[in-house]
């Protein structure tokens, strides 16, 4: 990572449904970071505006689920003039290999608008170190 | 426009149509730094004054930086990334540096009580209309 680089604006991603919504509204895909070390996996969201209240997450046959809602009481009595974003609830999903993480280990932090989900790895995918005999 | 909060989703589909009204807006002309540079920022108008709302996930107050002269707001600051040394990536959509954004506004601000305020990630700054700027009423004799 080079913290001199020049940060870049990233165009919010609108989530692709799958199932048809009753709301017309529009739902982002937070952006995200995965990266493993040996004993968990981290997941990394970017959910700005989204506190611990609104923070939903599942882990339900495999899949991990992450929704976010923008508290949209605090835009009551503004009227845009110049806007370069959109606002919306955020939600995405990720298939987890099966058995892999130890699901009641799970642990969940929000930060700075950016949720930090810790799985830890199940027992028996530790990587092993086998002793040469 | 004004929100009223009778039907929530209504109240977002909504809201997220007015921002999209306004994406074209040349209210602030050439007054910005770089339209498209980070970070991206909305402007409100409340009553009189006026509101930016900048998101910003990630940046801890210690590194973001604000500076107001006349009616020029200058915001900077990094955003750094930690992964730890031993982690292997699996994706990587975030992305870490440095910001540096100045945006004019094209009326006469009150420095001095301008505030700001950050949590969650979004930066909401507050920023009033001077005094001398506000339309005054004038008595018919």
């Amino acid at each position: 990572m080079a913290p001199a680089q020049e940060l870049e604006v990233q165009q919010k991603r609108e989530l692709e449904k799958k199932d048809e919504s009753t709301i017309p509204a529009r739902v982002f895909l937070p952006n995200t970071d995965i990266f493993e070390t040996e004993d968990a996996l981290t997941v990394v969201m970017e959910m700005p505006g989204v506190n611990r209240e609104h923070a939903d997450i599942t882990v339900e046959d495999d899949v991990l689920s992450v929704s976010g809602r923008i508290d949209f009481s605090k835009y009551e009595n503004l009227q845009p003039v110049y806007t370069e974003y959109n606002v919306g609830h955020y939600r995405r999903s990720f298939n987890l290999a099966p058995n892999s993480f130890d699901e009641h280990r799970i642990s969940a932090e929000m930060t700075h608008g950016v949720l930090t989900l810790t799985l830890p790895k199940a027992e028996r995918v530790k990587p092993r170190k086998i002793p040469l005999r | 426009m004004a929100l009223s909060l009778a039907d929530p989703f209504d109240t977002l589909f909504r809201f997220q149509r007015a921002l999209e009204q306004q994406l074209d807006s040349d209210w602030l002309e050439n007054a910005t730094s770089g339209i498209g540079a980070f970070p991206s920022i909305n402007v409100f108008q409340r009553g009189s004054d006026f509101v930016a709302i900048i998101e910003l996930p990630g940046v801890s107050k210690d590194d973001l930086g604000l500076e107001v002269r006349g009616n020029t707001i200058r915001i900077y600051g990094k955003k750094t990334l930690d992964y730890g040394a031993k982690a292997s990536m699996h994706r990587r959509e975030r992305i870490a540096g440095n910001f540096d954004r100045t945006i004019s506004l094209p009326v006469r601000l009150d420095p001095d009580r301008i505030t700001a305020d950050y949590r969650e990630g979004i930066l909401a700054l507050s920023l009033p209309r001077a005094e001398s700027d506000k339309p005054k009423a004038i008595k018919v004799n």
